[in-house]
């Protein structure tokens, strides 16, 4: 604090108030949650992009764990059957990675998801231009607007993303055991499912906050005069 | 001889004890709109003495709300300094704008301005959590405030749950949550009608006296002439006139002749 406020706080410094504005971070958390549930529905719809493309890249991560754990069999017919379904298996591959067409639809289906996420969030901070505004006016830091903004999505995010990512992985074991019988099931490997469950749900994460960022950051330089801003 | 010596001296005795808790020195504001300047203030010089009900009246278009403004906090001059408790508002960093916002400034809007999300209590403890107190003791003296403007009962309801006239009372509790030396009200009888926005304004009126807190509110309400200790008349970017309670003629129709 320089020179200049030592003016202001000395008659006050009684007080039980601090010299600087805080925001702690249990009453952010406080405030991002309770946005979310007065925008349920809004929120829904956000994070329904969102659930879908992780979902979706779960599914192709987890197929691709059941085709590995079929390959270890070393079961030739069970290789004619993975071929058959669409792997793309040379005759001395005994594991598979997902090939550049499955790859190719996930990132752009994760694409279209951020485009969408930073849309709505854009318009949801234009929206409430007076909301911010008015918390600057009640002595908000940039940063706080910024904090909850990022901390909106975050918990957003974090629930879309589990929820992908497991519907996306039990979509994924049900189509195996159609496909290729529930027997199959059993060569999974459990930690490489749970890997890519926790892979799926990452991504959804850190999207959610790649998507909030750059709304986020005009939210937070939006200046307080615009919560004045009436129509006379 | 003595008498006059004693006058003198209780002159500068009160003088002292006065302070100018805002001062506006030759300040003027243009704005750029496309290719046209458009010159809001040309050159105001304005002092307001702590503890009064001051008024600032003027007709759309006038330069009353980028005065009102300048004043807050909330815009910097094209040129010229604003002075708050003569410290220079233009040279405080983004943290110490902050914080006068927070501890020395309240704010009181138009459109009442609260936050949707919140109830009562939670809005009017806001500022109280932006300055650090503890949420017991914030709780404790945001319930004081509510019941100071008679919504003691209401605390746990949103603002949608609320009237107008209710929602402005929300937030004059909440200008007063952390002892600010000034409020600046934005026509706070925009959105009311007749009967409440008496009742604002002569809520503030009372906590104004009570707390010795300067009130300056931009306004066309007439019905503020009657409790304002000074109005400032500005009209095209410039003062007009300065009149205190005692020169004040308020009679309907009057004033409407400007206009």
């Amino acid at each position: 604090m320089s020179q200049n406020t030592s003016n202001f706080v000395g008659k006050q410094s009684s007080d039980p108030v601090q010299r600087q504005v805080v925001l702690p971070f249990k009453q952010s958390l406080a405030i991002s949650f309770k946005q979310i549930r007065v925008r349920f529905f809004r929120s829904l719809i956000t994070t329904l992009s969102l659930v879908l493309a992780i979902s979706f890249l779960s599914f192709v991560r987890v197929s691709n764990d059941v085709a590995n754990g079929l390959l270890s069999t070393g079961d030739p017919d069970v290789r004619r059957q993975l071929i058959r379904a669409g792997y793309d298996l040379g005759p001395e591959d005994v594991r598979t990675e997902t090939n550049p067409k499955q790859r190719w639809i996930v990132i752009l289906s994760i694409l279209v998801c951020v485009v969408g996420i930073v849309n709505a969030q854009l318009m949801a901070v234009t929206e409430r231009f007076r909301e911010i505004g008015t918390m600057k006016c009640l002595g908000a830091l940039d940063r706080f607007i910024l904090r909850l903004f990022l901390l909106e999505a975050g918990m957003q995010g974090v629930v879309g993303a589990v929820a992908g990512a497991i519907m996306g992985a039990l979509f994924s074991l049900v189509n195996s055991a159609i496909q290729f019988g529930g027997a199959s099931l059993t060569y999974v490997l459990v930690g490489d499912v749970i890997f890519s469950v926790a892979f799926a749900t990452g991504v959804g994460f850190l999207l959610s906050l790649a998507g909030v960022f750059y709304p986020a950051i005009v939210a937070s330089r939006m200046q307080p005069v615009e919560a004045m801003r009436a129509e006379h | 001889m003595l008498n006059e010596q004693a006058e003198a001296i209780t002159d500068k005795l009160s003088e002292a004890m006065e302070r100018k808790i805002v001062r506006v020195s030759k300040v003027t504001k243009t704005f750029k709109l496309g290719k046209v300047d458009v010159r809001a203030l040309k050159g105001v010089d304005l002092d307001i003495m702590a503890g009064r009900y001051v008024s600032i009246m003027g007709p759309s278009g006038s330069g009353k709300s980028t005065l009102f403004n300048m004043i807050g906090g909330l815009d910097k001059p094209s040129s010229g300094k604003v002075f708050i408790d003569e410290v220079d508002i233009a040279q405080l960093d983004a943290y110490e704008l902050a914080w006068l916002r927070c501890r020395k400034i309240g704010y009181i809007f138009q459109t009442f301005n609260l936050i949707q999300v919140m109830t009562a209590l939670e809005n009017v403890t806001l500022p109280m959590i932006f300055g650090g107190m503890g949420n017991e003791t914030a709780v404790e003296k945001g319930m004081e405030l509510l019941d100071l403007v008679g919504l003691g009962d209401r605390y746990q309801h949103k603002p949608f749950e609320l009237s107008g006239g209710q929602q402005q009372r929300v937030a004059v509790a909440r200008a007063l949550a952390n002892n600010p030396a000034i409020i600046l009200a934005d026509e706070p009888t925009g959105n009311l009608d007749l009967n409440t926005g008496e009742e604002i304004i002569a809520l503030l009126k009372n906590l104004s006296w009570e707390r010795k807190v300067t009130v300056i509110s931009a306004t066309h309400d007439i019905k503020m002439l009657n409790v304002s200790d000074q109005v400032i008349w500005i009209r095209d970017g410039q003062i007009e006139k300065i009149e205190e309670r005692e020169d004040l003629t308020i009679s309907v129709g009057s004033v409407g002749e400007k206009w």
